[in-house]
């Protein structure tokens, strides 16, 4: 696909590398990083909560496509799957459960909001300012299948191994310590008193025939 | 290029209608209903066209307390992965296939895994406690699902050595299909709990929750719902016969390799409608039950098996 749209869209080395001598993908990746900016800057600024989630559905599907206009392929399908197919559903899932009115809502307001800009402009300016400094005059060819599946499994399992387990032990860790908090007692799942819903003793029948 | 997607979005248009007319048909025979055997004379055979008919007619309706834009939205979530996954599917040899992505499956599952937001957002969006209910049932599922379909997935990508689609299917020899037979199981059922077909509904419980998510739902944006739906057994149903039942590897020569793949398929498709029809569905707790103790498990076992028999040939 990316070769494909690599195609459509123009040549990835171009003859002139200056400063403002912009290639058909290069106009492309501006664009859709301006518009991964709006979405994200919505999202932060929106007083709905649930389109807030949304819009972060947006930023980080036009991260996807950034990925694969620097032939990344496989990243950008790893950002979908993980960010997009289960980060922000599980994000939607928690705020539907908890608060999550139609409309604004009411405590969407922080007054943290000017130091959290501080810190996002300076975190920003970090970032920018590191990756310029230290990119200044390289230039990476982007070639075609320079960030295929085959290059990049080959990469993680033969040179990032130590890292890619060192991350999985973290991600293990987080998952005992969710089945920690979240069991309550001996008996694991013990109905609450208050509840509506009635105990019935899973595996077997119900007690009594209900609306037959 | 561009032909290519026109022509999956040809395929997206009517391969679920003929789904959709043989589930009227199969339930109609193994229930006795006599509704869909009427419209047009012969076997109903217009009872589709009714259908889409009735569907066309009815009022567009967004409720008073909903989110409009959300709303409206949600369909077009829901259906759209599905589009852009059958573009990938190897349906013949010599590049039968809308557009080779060279990471396959981890492309379909990836982007079959964000057709959820759409059930989420039209159950929110509708303002509905019925609704809200459902959606949320639906991403507790889907997430639950999710893993061990992922796990048959890579048992298949392991066995291959690539997780490109058409490279899988140049690597098919026929006993991997007993060989990844208990993969083929989980892949396929989790599958089935993915689209919330019965007997996985319980999201859209009819008695119970009046079809969750899409309650408030009418017209051509239900009709919607109702495509993605059966696009969705569509691409189940086509990459269940892709990974697990070799795709287009039949007895009759190679050039007819985009027969076997669409005979597979709708043989599954076939399935897919009976166990529909003949499953009483399952309770919430026992759903979750099955995916965490019996579907992961056995995921994890036909990993640990590709992995010993793909030791033993390399040496």
């Amino acid at each position: 696909m990316t070769a494909t749209l690599l195609a459509a869209t123009g040549s990835l080395a171009p003859a002139t590398r200056g400063f403002l001598s912009p290639t058909g993908v290069e106009i492309v990746f501006v664009l859709v990083g301006l518009a991964v900016l709006g979405a994200a800057l919505i999202s932060v600024t929106t007083k709905q909560l649930v389109h807030a989630a949304l819009w972060l559905v947006v930023a980080l599907g036009g991260l996807a496509i950034e990925f694969l206009l620097l032939t990344a392929e496989f990243v950008a399908w790893v950002q979908v799957l993980i960010y997009l197919g289960s980060v922000v559903v599980l994000v939607l899932f928690g705020l539907m459960l908890t608060r999550a009115p139609i409309g604004r809502s009411p405590d969407a307001d922080s007054g943290n909001r000017w130091i959290a800009l501080g810190v996002a402009l300076a975190s920003a300016g970090t970032l920018v300012t590191l990756v310029v400094d230290a990119f200044r005059t390289s230039w990476i060819d982007l070639g075609a299948g320079g960030g295929s599946t085959a290059a990049v499994g080959a990469s993680l399992f033969r040179y990032w191994v130590l890292p890619f387990e060192a991350l999985s032990v973290l991600l293990l860790a987080a998952l005992v310590g969710a089945i920690v908090i979240s069991r309550t007692g001996k008996g694991g799942a013990r109905p609450r008193p208050g509840r509506l819903r009635t105990r019935r003793p899973a595996g077997s029948a119900a007690p009594q025939q209900q609306e037959r | 290029m561009l032909l290519r997607c026109l022509a999956a979005l040809v395929v997206l248009l009517t391969f679920p209608l003929i789904i959709g007319q043989t589930e009227h048909k199969v339930m109609a025979h193994m229930q006795g209903r006599l509704g869909p055997m009427y419209a047009g004379g012969f076997h109903g055979w217009a009872q589709l066209v009714a259908d889409g008919v009735k569907f066309a007619q009815k009022e567009d309706i967004v409720p008073a307390g909903a989110d409009r834009r959300v709303f409206q939205l949600a369909p077009a979530v829901a259906l759209l992965p599905y589009l852009l996954v059958l573009l990938v599917i190897p349906v013949g040899p010599n590049g039968f296939v809308g557009q080779a992505v060279d990471a396959g499956i981890f492309f379909v599952l990836a982007v079959m895994g964000i057709g959820v937001l759409g059930s989420l957002m039209a159950g929110w969006a509708s303002a509905n406690k019925f609704s809200l209910l459902g959606g949320l049932r639906t991403a507790a599922q889907l997430m639950s699902y999710e893993l061990p379909m992922l796990l048959a997935g890579a048992s298949v990508a392991m066995a291959a050595g690539t997780v490109s689609l058409t490279g899988i299917m140049a690597g098919f020899h026929w006993w991997w299909i007993p060989w990844q037979a208990i993969g083929g199981f989980v892949f396929f059922t989790a599958g089935l709990a993915e689209l919330q077909r019965p007997p996985f509904d319980m999201p859209v419980a009819d008695s119970e929750i009046i079809f969750g998510a899409y309650t408030e739902y009418t017209g051509l944006r239900f009709a919607l719902f109702l495509l993605s739906e059966f696009a969705g057994i569509l691409v189940l149903c086509a990459l269940t016969a892709v990974l697990f039942l070799g795709g287009w590897h039949g007895p009759l020569p190679h050039s007819l390799g985009w027969l076997w793949t669409l005979l597979k398929t709708f043989a599954l498709a076939f399935v897919v409608i009976w166990a529909r029809v003949t499953f009483p569905r399952l309770r919430e707790d026992q759903l979750m039950r099955f995916a965490w103790t019996g579907l992961i498990p056995l995921a994890l076992l036909q990993l640990a098996l590709t992995g010993i028999i793909k030791v033993a040939i390399s040496q």
